[in-house]
């Protein structure tokens, strides 16, 4: 799967709990889901059990918690999947 | 963890303890009830002619029994050692189908989607004296623990 097309589903993903949209016009690695986006931190668990979902794989509570940016569920993502 | 040692660690008291009794609890679920006493404040106020339990109580009475009652037995499981865990309700999605006057004694069902990452979602019914269902909904709250405790 490619960097691109993970960034993509990631998008759908989180588009549901996003509060701030302006942010989702400049979707990129760098973009913070609290800050960038606005996503309260209850429901970033819920970003990240879509995550599990879509991608089939598990996240452990330590990725959870380095999970700030975009670019670091890709990096997470693209490590569980291989 | 029985009814009481789960009641006593409620953060909780008169006026705004909405819990009476846990009747059974597990891993997936908890069923606990409480009787709205017509002595109860706010029914001189809601409303000034005739008094009904405001939804915003439901809504806490659901919470107390379907999340934080919960949430204690859950950590409990965990072997958790914190004796007073914290809990703050984050979401709550809530339809109200019948009116519950004063007097009536509701029975609350809280069943598990998910407990991960500290956070507690449930789908929560609460049912009158009838077994008529009365409010039903999603209700999800944070399990702020000092201790960080794994929760997979």
């Amino acid at each position: 799967m490619s960097e691109q097309e993970i960034i993509l589903r990631l998008k759908k993903i989180v588009e549901p709990y996003v509060q701030r949209l302006e942010g989702l016009n400049n979707f990129r690695e760098e973009t913070d889901f609290l800050r960038d986006l606005e996503i309260n931190s209850a429901n970033l668990v819920d970003v990240v059990l879509d995550v599990e979902d879509e991608f089939d794989i598990m996240i452990d509570n330590d990725s959870m918690d380095g999970m700030l940016t975009v670019g670091d569920a890709k990096d997470i993502i693209q490590n569980k999947i291989g | 963890m029985h009814s009481d040692q789960i009641i006593s660690r409620l953060p909780y008291s008169s006026p705004f303890l909405f819990v009476d009794a846990i009747s059974e609890v597990n891993e997936n679920s908890i069923t606990g009830s409480y009787y709205f006493s017509p002595e109860l404040d706010f029914y001189k106020g809601h409303f000034k002619t005739e008094p009904v339990t405001p939804g915003v109580i439901l809504t806490e009475c659901m919470a107390q029994i379907g999340l934080v009652c919960f949430g204690i037995y859950l950590l409990n499981s965990e072997n958790s050692e914190q004796d007073q865990p914290k809990i703050a309700m984050t979401s709550s999605d809530v339809e109200y189908l019948l009116p519950v006057p004063p007097g009536e004694e509701v029975r609350v069902v809280s069943e598990k989607i998910y407990y991960r990452f500290n956070k507690l979602k449930c789908r929560v019914k609460m049912f009158n004296a009838e077994e008529k269902l009365v409010c039903r909904g999603e209700l999800a709250g944070m399990i702020l623990a000092s201790k960080s405790g794994s929760n997979e």
